[in-house]
């Protein structure tokens, strides 16, 4: 398989990476250089076959419901680039 | 039990439409911490306050589950008679949005942890139908930005961000805007019986997403449009109301149904199109690599099962069976978990053996009234379920009439808050007359000061209802109107 | 002992820190030093001279109560992906350049425990993303080894080569690393240093900035095998806030080297003869074997037949896991935001100018084989591949072997800029090393000779689940058969 430019530049808005024009054809061939590369996958015989889910075969451990966190409003927004009251401020966002 | 009657079928210019609707309920889990921290679920918080680093997505940090939020999944699917998925995951639905801070939500995609299920819902106390439900699974809430502070900037708080939903997703049973409320409602009391979420849709706690669509009767499903965020049970009928007339004028125009994403204004009584939702989305789900499969055993299953409160299903049927209540008296009473215990507290108030339909009446009639204009549940009144079990032993036992009880009840409402019914009945002389010499004496003074009315009534029968209330009157109410009555068909010769 | 302390290994500086023959404040002045004499190696992008002499201090008054930890008063090195409370963090990407956490990862927050003390952070490939050191967003980082006769400036192997050409410059006693695809032990090999990327739940991830979560695992880059053994038992352990990582006790992997190999049965890969590789790693990997052999392991060879699809299957599980691992990078709560003409021109404009060339192809490559109608083409079929490579190594350890011999990598390091344009061939460094992550086995690599042209050459051992402690003995027993690696002299100082 092998990717369109249409289809680069759908990826970049899914992704949110602006793309500039000239860069995009150039990416093209990257990422079809990459698709080629994994293509050699197509050959194994996966019937049957489990997508690995873990890699280690140990049960997940949970966490009691107990409140042990938060409370550090000052370290959350502390690396904000735009706050106000502890808020994070983000260019408005019409619904 | 399938109610298929055309009165649900909405009528259009050109023929009957019947409307198909299918719900998913985020329903907020009742936990103490977050689904994947440890961070508080307390409502109305200082912003970014309810936040741990794990909730505003900082570098590194990883997501840890919260076993009370497991346990609350499973005994809310035991009470949807639900499969119980032993083996379930979590998957990450990826979007941007700037109150989902990973840039992807946490959910449970492939294999939740409940699937298959059913909800018995009342469309009156004698009328019900079933819901099939599809599957329930828990996920991440998103974080709230305010959009109306600034004419440039949406402000982003992350308090909710991180607290347990389970998504509930109904099949597409609903054919009525009646239905979609009874469905909500009914679901909103098992989840309340069950104490896995408070159901609080003020506070969000629950929200549908409606999906409607309409069609000809018999036809295969129409388009759907999916009506977003829908919090009040009023609003969700109103939504299927005139999101149906909406898709049913469209058609009949010839047009056909956009599939979309709507939002309902309430204000405006119409949905309107999410055109930011519109642009195709591609969320991308694959397993979350930071969390291994979920797994338990019958055993912790089988726990939670045994530790079942009883349902308002078997609860309705058993006061039914039980104390013999009528359906309608029995849905009033099991309508909410507290009220049900109150009624039950009542009856078995030592010395037990009392007419629990009786003990029914007084909590669904005076005590109820009472309660509703003071804006409380029954059992959230001062009156206790003593105090009704005495009154209604008064009356049982002709200690008082049930006019007199009234009285008391009154009483106990407002100047004698403590006191036991018994007592104020004592206290104040408000025992019932049977003493027939007295009732003979008062009714001989009232047929001798008013010879006319003798004669009228000895015409016209009807006219004893006069001579009754004149001796209740003076008998201050405390003559037992049976042998008021009595006395009265003997002396006036009826 | 030498005048200079920065020669001591450091099992050696340890000892002579118990003994009190050196103080830790003097042996962190020395590094400090060397560190400033090899700014042209762009090893260190942050350095903590302050933080670095008062941790000295304390580990002094420590050492001096006989109260010293595993790792008192021991310089080390941090890679710049764990984040350090306090310590700028950037993970080599502008995205995160000015990023300062609030916290503390729990591998790091255990070597401080043990009383390590840290110098700086270490440059790396951006989000550990590179087989070269060429992606940091600061610049690559400058081995300090070179041809002889030759100016020409060498790749360290990335990601952790920042880490790898510290510890071999002699800048600090050892390093913490990280390995997706064998950025512990590439790193390793091209600089003559030990690298061991333990069993996939051995550290804890929590506070590491996350590139594939499913195959990154924390690690020590050190001089020798005693020394990694040493770094590896204070960054192992269970952390309830990983919910990937495992509760199994801490070896002193300290032990296990010196132990006896005699007996052990080391399994030869048929596989890893890849076409065209070099004759001089194929020296390299018949020289392992005999110092094996003459140590008294048995040798038989072995076939893990899905090897040459691991490379493959990790080339779409990796970008996949990164591309939603790095959504949160959005200019939103932390980092680089570039102003846009909404929320969603923000978000492109800030990833496209705070993401390098290598993590937007990355990013673009994971969202790509994700998205829907690819999704089962290419990330299912890769975790199925996954699940066949692990199958693999299960069967021959089923069979009795108790570890693998490779080659660490193709070839000996290149030259900076060598492989730039070619990302696919950049990919190839990886080959012999991927195939652990992909089934989440220990694996460490270790200095077997040089190459024709005088550069390091390692070899690598690929161990059972969490017996980290086998691949130090046989580590141990190439290393001391091995000619001793004798490291670079400060050319970068005159
Ligand atoms: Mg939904
Ligand atoms: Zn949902």
């Amino acid at each position: 398989m092998s990717v369109d430019l249409p289809t680069v530049r759908r990826i970049a808005t899914l992704a949110r990476i602006a793309l500039p024009e000239q860069e995009a054809s150039h990416l093209q061939g990257e990422i079809n250089a990459i698709l080629s590369f994994v293509a050699e996958l197509d050959e194994v015989d996966v019937a049957d076959v489990e997508p690995m889910t873990s890699v280690i075969p140990a049960r997940m451990r949970l966490r009691p419901d107990t409140v042990t966190d938060g409370e550090i409003a000052d370290d959350i927004v502390t690396n904000a680039p735009a706050t106000e009251d502890h808020y994070f401020v983000v260019p408005k966002v019409i619904e | 039990m399938a109610n298929t009657g055309s009165d649900r079928l909405l009528r259009g210019a050109t023929g009957d439409w019947e409307v198909v609707v299918g719900m998913e309920i985020h329903a907020q889990v009742t936990s103490r911490s977050k689904l994947f921290s440890g961070a508080s679920t307390e409502f109305g918080a200082e912003p970014n306050s309810h936040v741990s680093l794990v909730d505003a997505a900082m570098p590194g940090m990883l997501p840890v589950l919260n076993e009370a939020c497991v346990a609350q999944a499973v005994r809310t699917g035991l009470g949807l008679k639900a499969r119980i998925n032993k083996r379930s995951s979590f998957d990450r639905k990826n979007y941007f949005y700037p109150d989902l801070p990973q840039g992807y939500q946490i959910s449970q995609y492939k294999s939740p942890i409940v699937g298959e299920g059913e909800v018995t819902v009342d469309l009156t106390p004698t009328e019900q139908f079933r819901v099939g439900i599809e599957r329930l699974h828990l996920e991440q809430d998103a974080g709230k930005s305010l959009h109306d502070q600034s004419p440039t900037a949406s402000f982003v708080d992350l308090n909710r961000s991180g607290v347990a939903l389970m998504e509930i997703v109904s099949r597409p049973d609903i054919r009525s805007a009646d239905e979609a409320k009874a469905y909500v409602t009914k679901l909103r009391m098992i989840l309340r019986y069950l104490g896995t979420c408070d159901g609080d849709m003020e506070k969000g706690s629950l929200r549908a997403d409606v999906n409607v669509s309409v069609r000809r009767p018999g036809e295969p499903l129409g388009t759907r449009c999916e009506i977003k965020n829908v919090n009040s049970i009023r609003f969700i009928g109103q939504a299927v109301e005139v999101e149906a007339r909406r898709q049913i004028a469209i058609l009949e125009d010839g047009g056909a149904i956009d599939q979309e994403t709507r939002l309902f204004d309430p204000s405006r009584g119409e949905t309107r199109s999410m055109r930011s939702k519109e642009e195709a989305h591609d969320y991308r789900y694959f397993p979350d690599p930071d969390l291994l499969p979920l797994e338990f055993d019958d055993a912790f299953v089988e726990t939670l099962a045994a530790a079942l409160p009883e349902l308002p299903d078997a609860k309705k049927s058993r006061f039914v069976t039980q104390y013999g209540l009528t359906p309608y008296d029995a849905s009033v009473l099991v309508a909410e978990r507290e009220l049900a215990d109150y009624f039950e507290a009542a009856v078995a108030v030592e010395p037990a053996g009392r007419d629990a339909k009786l003990v029914a009446n007084w909590i669904t009639g005076d005590v109820a009234a009472f309660a509703n204009a003071s804006g409380r549940g029954v059992a959230d009144t001062h009156i206790t379920p003593g105090q009704v079990a005495e009154l209604v032993d008064l009356i049982a036992e002709g200690t008082i009439s049930g006019k007199i009880a009234k009285d008391v009840l009154a009483l106990v409402i407002r100047e004698e808050r403590n006191s036991k019914p018994r007592e104020i009945v004592e206290r104040r002389g408000l025992r019932q007359v049977t003493d027939t010499g007295a009732i003979e004496a008062a009714v001989d003074t009232i047929m001798a000061t008013n010879p006319d009315k003798v004669a009228q009534a000895q015409a016209k029968p009807t006219m004893l209802g006069w001579f009754v209330g004149q001796v209740m009157k003076s008998t201050g109410g405390k003559a037992n109107p049976q042998a008021v009555n009595d006395i009265l068909r003997v002396k006036l010769g009826l | 002992m030498t005048d200079d302390p920065t020669r001591l290994t450091l099992a050696e500086a340890r000892d002579a820190l118990a003994a009190r023959s050196l103080s830790s404040l003097d042996l962190t002045n020395a590094y400090l030093a060397a560190i400033e004499t090899a700014r042209p190696l762009n090893g260190f992008l942050k350095q903590t001279p302050e933080l670095a002499r008062a941790m000295a201090g304390k580990a002094d008054q420590k050492l001096a109560r006989g109260e010293g930890g595993p790792l008192e008063g021991i310089p080390l090195g941090i890679k710049d992906l764990y984040c350090t409370k306090g310590v700028t963090t950037t993970a080599g990407s502008r995205i995160l350049e000015n990023f300062v956490p609030t916290y503390e990862s729990t591998v790091s927050s255990q070597l401080w425990r043990d009383g390590a003390v840290m110098l700086g952070k270490l440059n790396l490939d951006e989000f550990a993303m590179g087989s070269s050191n060429e992606t940091s967003a600061f610049g690559p980082v400058v081995s300090p080894w070179r041809k002889p006769g030759s100016n020409a400036s060498l790749v360290p192997g990335g990601s952790s080569g920042g880490s790898a050409a510290a510890v071999a410059a002699r800048l600090c006693l050892g390093a913490t690393a990280t390995d997706t695809g064998g950025s512990i032990r590439q790193p390793a090999a091209f600089t003559g240093t030990v690298g061991i990327k333990p069993t996939y739940g051995r550290c804890s991830r929590y506070g590491i900035v996350a590139f594939a979560s499913s195959l990154d695992q924390a690690g020590p880059i050190a001089r020798n095998v005693r020394d990694a053994a040493i770094l590896m038992t204070s960054m192992a352990g269970y952390d309830p806030k990983d919910a990937t990582s495992v509760d199994l006790p801490v070896p002193r992997y300290e032990a296990a080297v010196g132990a006896s190999v005699r007996g052990k049965i080391i399994g030869i890969p048929k596989e890893y003869r890849i076409a065209g590789m070099p004759a001089e790693i194929e020296a390299l990997w018949h020289q392992g074997i005999e110092w094996l052999r003459d140590a008294g392991a048995r040798i038989v060879d072995v076939s893990l037949p899905h090897t040459k699809y691991a490379l493959p299957a990790y080339y779409i599980v990796a970008p996949a896991e990164a591309s939603s691992n790095l959504a949160r990078y959005d200019g939103v709560r932390y980092g680089l935001r570039v102003p846009g003409r909404d929320i969603g021109d923000m978000y492109g404009q800030t990833r496209a100018a705070g993401f390098g060339a290598e993590v937007r192809r990355r990013v673009m490559i994971g969202t790509y084989v994700l998205s829907a109608g690819y999704y089962d083409a290419y990330y299912v079929r890769a975790q199925k591949v996954r699940t066949l490579i692990k199958q693999d190594f299960e069967t021959v350890y089923a069979s009795g072997v108790d570890a693998l011999l490779t080659p660490a990598t193709p070839s000996a390091a290149f030259a900076i800029g060598e492989k730039e344009n070619d990302p696919v061939s950049m990919y190839l460094n990886d080959v012999f090393t991927v195939t652990v992550n992909m089934a989440g086995l220990p694996g460490i690599a270790v200095p077997g000779g040089l190459s024709d042209d005088k550069l390091p050459l390692g070899l690598q051992l690929i161990g059972r689940p969490f017996e980290e402690e086998t691949l130090f003995s046989l580590a141990a027993a190439i290393e001391q058969a091995a000619p001793k690696m004798e490291l670079p002299e400060p050319w970068w100082a005159a």
